[in-house]
């Protein structure tokens, strides 16, 4: 496959879309920490069990696990859609940044949490909808959490999130 | 005793944190705290009584997430009813000798509000309002509306109320670390729109402690006509030990509150982190202070979500024209051909050319005006941020635009028959707004201003009787068109200086009216203009793309001395284009080196959307054949871009440029074609329908898909995203389209896919569908009976120039 070559074009457009972007980005995030019991084919959080084999086997060898929850605003929601109307391209970039921006928000707090976890060796994030895991997990972190309350991040029928550029995940303490 | 009678004279003191007590008292994590109403009755009456002993006048009943999203209709009013007796017992037990009340709990219910979330406006009204029937018919005091941090869900819940009570209401909202709400409202905004719907006390909850709030405070306090109320948290939270501590001592807690009383401040209470003991030291610190008397402001106001426009002599309001059907024919054919993209355009352009407000008037003869105009102005505010003013003669179309509108509107007219007044009033009334007021009656317009006068005198009067406040009246007085009347711009001047002048009141005008039948137009517009500032004028309704009009704006405000070191001006000045900018262009086209650029070709290949849009027109003004520019310039340079995207030597962005720099190009020959009343440059024949189906939200992919059909001339029709099959089925029937494009990112919404699939083969089995997104593929594309999967937006081109070209 040919890589192809970004024009000088692209390069500015893309310049505008961060100077736009960064300014509206409002960075919120909260979690908590719970015990954790692997049991069979079964995950008990103590605020919640699941049964998914590949969350099992996921966490396999932890004793806790911290459930969080994080979010861009809805600022950049409002600039994409903005930009929906006027600038497709426009649009595009901002999703990208978007979808970049909330990965390393995670990035950042998973490693916060390696800090913070003394030597204990951390679990990587998984998220409701990975593996057997169902999307309707959704419903018990937003449920501990008070996602709506504390960071303004809401769940919707359809099980997906509002601001869009947000993640649910947890994180496995060994 | 009456809450606002007793609010009038004395500093009311609300309870404190309810959550952060039953948390201690064991609720455990994810636990739904209404359900101790029921299971831990004697701990909530407990938290009651102990803040009633320490001195509360307002305890909240324990029902803050109490709603039908959380709790069946049986649960729900059980909680309500235990929890209103619940209070009423503390009450009892508390025998305190101060006054004391008890306010239904009212919280957010979780949910963000379409369009960024999935709750309607009218579900959200819905909901709050099953909670406020409860409890008023378990007998509450007031009405608390609390921690709200997205005003279009406060603006639900406070219509909620006050259709269903005349109980005195209390609304507080969750400010940030940025002194504003999440969704972006500043308090100004916040004030604007909650008085203008009738709220008795208006203020700040939780999120963060007193200190941060001060800002916040001031605000309010600035903007505000009722009293305030204030109920920070107990400083900023942290874990200790994996329990939730506040970092702020009740005494340190009492003396930042004592400060806001100083200030004004005239209900205080706290929030997450306080206890009976915050407010007791409180107490204690505010007994001796007299409270301050609530200050009526005077200016004007208008909102949006974001912010207030406050109406100040030293900056008359700028309301853009644009949206508007009379005299456009270009805009007539968007709002014929439901063409919301370009009046949303027009929108941003004028917010760009430094409006305030816009007017929005989508009056046509042959369409749903009401429809039409409630979805205009949903959408606007859905992607900018101005204040909008409502133009309509309908008060039924006014109504149910007002009650959708996120803030606090202007409304555009009220007159003085008295049907009009009789109509129009009761909706400012309900929904808040700032009218303006034509001083016409049902004898005409008078043709002196002292007639005007008495109209405008008589309004007033009206206004009083339906309880109007007079700083939400802006009086028209109307201009006339000078070359059928050489007196006519004198008796509007005077009249705008008499209403100013004798009423005190607001005047606005729609300026262009004057020069109708006069050549240069823009000239007269704008001294006409700039002789009403001088006569008092508070805004104009105009036309911000001339240049002449700003200029006139500009240059009258930095010549009275209200632009500091005239910087208005100049920025205004230095975003003005060279004279020559047309020629300037194009010289720089010509000397550019290889011939291919400068060429609407070359630019669409670049993306170079102004270039385009200018080289279109100015072939068009040199006589160029618009299909000849289409076939020869546009589509083969699309052809290009989309080849090199198909073979992986463009990016994606690359190719949405081009998208971009030929629709500027199409919007061009529109623009032509509708002066010269040719054909359109379209395909003839039905439109393709596309949509993202129910349930997903994303449709940045179909978007793509719908720009680029666009580029090629296929009329597409964009039903937009989360979309009912049966909708999908009735427009494509409707429209008898011949192809229907489906677009999904989520496994969870493919099912949905498949039935839309299942409804069209049913009812229109000549449309063939082609689907794209994400989770899609070609077998998965087959398994749920589409006819066709387009990996990108070139492949779907392609089979649509296939199928509409059988």
């Amino acid at each position: 496959m040919r890589t192809a070559a970004v024009s000088e074009e692209v390069e500015r457009e893309l310049d505008g879309a961060l100077a736009e972007a960064l300014p509206m980005l409002s960075y919120r995030l909260c979690y908590a920490e719970f015990a954790l019991k692997l049991d069979g084919g079964e995950a008990d959080m103590t605020f919640a069990r699941a049964a998914s084999h590949s969350l099992v086997a996921h966490l396999a060898g932890c004793t806790h696990v911290v459930a969080f929850a994080a979010t861009l605003g809805v600022g950049l929601d409002r600039l994409i859609a903005r930009y929906s109307r006027l600038s497709p391209t426009r649009a595009l970039c901002l999703q990208a940044i978007g979808a970049e921006r909330i990965e390393a928000v995670c990035e950042a707090f998973e490693t916060d949490i390696r800090y913070a976890s003394f030597g204990g060796r951390i679990h990587t994030r998984f998220s409701p909808g990975y593996g057997d895991l169902p999307l309707t997990f959704q419903r018990e972190i937003f449920r501990v959490l008070d996602c709506p309350r504390r960071i303004g991040l809401t769940l919707n029928e359809s099980l997906l999130m509002s601001p869009s550029k947000s993640v649910t995940a947890l994180i496995g303490i060994e | 005793m009456d809450f606002l009678t007793y609010i009038k004279d004395h500093t009311v003191v609300l309870d404190g944190g309810m959550g952060t007590l039953l948390q201690s008292a064991g609720l455990g994590a994810g636990e739904l705290p209404e359900r101790w109403n029921l299971s831990h009755p004697l701990v909530i009456r407990d938290i009651h009584r102990d803040y009633l002993r320490a001195g509360s006048h307002v305890i909240n009943t324990n029902t803050f997430g109490a709603n039908l999203l959380k709790f069946s209709h049986e649960e729900l009013e059980n909680i309500v009813c235990t929890a209103v007796c619940n209070a009423r017992m503390a009450q009892e037990c508390a025998s305190v000798s101060h006054p004391t009340w008890v306010a239904l709990d009212i919280g957010p219910c979780g949910k963000l509000l379409k369009p960024y979330g999935d709750l309607d406006f009218e579900d959200a009204v819905a909901l709050f309002a099953a909670t406020v029937r409860l409890g008023v018919k378990y007998g509450v005091d007031l009405i608390t509306v609390e921690t709200m941090n997205d005003s279009y869900e406060t603006k639900a819940a406070l219509l909620a109320v006050k259709e269903n009570c005349s109980l005195p209401v209390i609304v507080t909202n969750a400010y940030g670390e940025d002194g504003k709400l999440m969704t972006g409202a500043k308090p100004a905004a916040m004030v604007a729109m909650l008085e203008g719907m009738g709220a008795d006390v208006i203020g700040l909850n939780c999120s963060l402690g007193p200190r941060q709030l001060r800002g916040v405070i001031r605000e309010l306090l600035e903007n505000a006509s009722v009293p305030v109320a204030v109920k920070p948290n107990a400083g900023l939270p942290r874990n200790a030990d994996g329990k939730t501590v506040y970092d702020i001592t009740p005494e340190e807690f009492a003396e930042e509150l004592a400060e806001a009383v100083h200030g004004g401040v005239r209900a205080v209470g706290g929030c997450c982190g306080t206890t009976p003991e915050y407010i007791q030291r409180t107490v204690d610190k505010i007994k001796n202070i007299t409270p301050k008397p609530i200050e009526k402001k005077a200016f004007g106001v208008v909102s949006s979500y974001t912010h207030a426009v406050r109406f100040e002599e030293d900056r008359p309001v700028l309301i853009g024209e644009r949206i508007n059907p009379t005299g456009k024919k270009r805009f007539k054919q968007a709002l014929v051909e439901h063409d919301l993209d370009y009046i949303l355009r027009e929108g941003l352009r004028q917010q760009e050319c430094g409006v305030q407000v816009l007017d929005v008037n989508v009056g046509l003869p042959d369409i749903d005006e009401s429809e039409m105009l409630c979805e205009t102005v949903c959408e606007l505010q859905a992607i900018l941020d101005l204040p909008l003013q409502i133009d309509t003669a309908s008060p039924a179309a006014m109504e149910r635009a007002l009650r959708r509108y996120n803030g606090k509107a202007m409304i555009n007219s009220v007159n003085g028959k008295r049907e009009s007044m009789d109509a129009i009033f009761p909706l400012v009334k309900k929904y808040g707004g700032m009218v303006v007021a034509l001083t016409l009656d049902e004898q005409g317009i008078p043709s002196t201003a002292e007639g005007r006068l008495e109209i405008a005198a008589r309004i007033l009067r009206v206004a009083e009787s339906y309880s109007v406040d007079r700083r939400d009246i802006i009086f028209d007085p109307l201009t006339m068109t000078v070359s059928t009347d050489p007196q006519a711009a004198n008796v509007t001047l005077e009249a705008v200086r008499r209403i100013r002048g004798e009423l005190g009141c607001l005047t606005s005008l729609g300026v262009s009216n004057v020069s109708f039948g006069l050549p240069a137009r823009d000239t007269v517009n704008s001294i006409f203009f700039t002789l009403a500032l001088q006569s008092g004028l508070g805004a104009a309704i105009m036309n911000p793309y001339s240049a002449e009009m700003m200029g006139a704006y500009h240059a009258y405000r930095a010549l009275r001395g209200y632009d500091a070191n005239c910087a208005d001006y100049v920025s205004f000045a230095a975003a003005l284009p060279a004279p020559t900018a047309v020629s300037a262009s194009s010289a720089a086209i010509a000397s550019a080196p290889a011939a291919a650029e400068g060429t609407l070709r070359h630019a669409v290949i670049k993306g170079l959307r102004e270039q385009a849009g200018v080289l279109t027109a100015k072939s068009l003004a040199d006589g160029a054949e618009p299909m000849t520019l289409v076939r020869e310039e546009i589509i083969p340079a699309l052809d290009e871009v989309g080849r090199g995207f198909e073979e992986k030597t463009v990016y994606l962005p690359q190719l949405l440029m081009s998208a971009e720099a030929a629709r500027a190009a199409s919007e061009q020959i529109k623009l032509h074609l509708s002066q010269t009343k040719e054909q359109t440059a379209e395909r003839s024949g039905a439109p393709v329908v596309i949509a993202t189906v129910a349930g997903d939200i994303h449709d940045i992919g179909k978007n793509i898909v719908k720009l680029l059909l666009e580029n090629y001339g296929f009329r597409v029709v964009d039903l937009g995203k989360d979309v009912a099959p049966e909708k999908i089925a009735d427009e494509v029937v409707r429209l008898g389209a011949p192809l229907c494009g489906l677009s999904a990112l989520m496994t969870t919404t493919v099912p949905a896919m498949e039935e839309t699939i299942r409804l069209l083969r049913a009812r229109a089995p000549h449309c063939r569908v082609m689907v794209g997104g994400a989770v899609l593929n070609r077998d998965y594309a087959e398994r749920i009976g589409a006819d066709f999967y387009g990996k990108d937006a070139m492949e779907a081109v392609r089979y649509a120039e296939q199928i509409c070209g059988e």
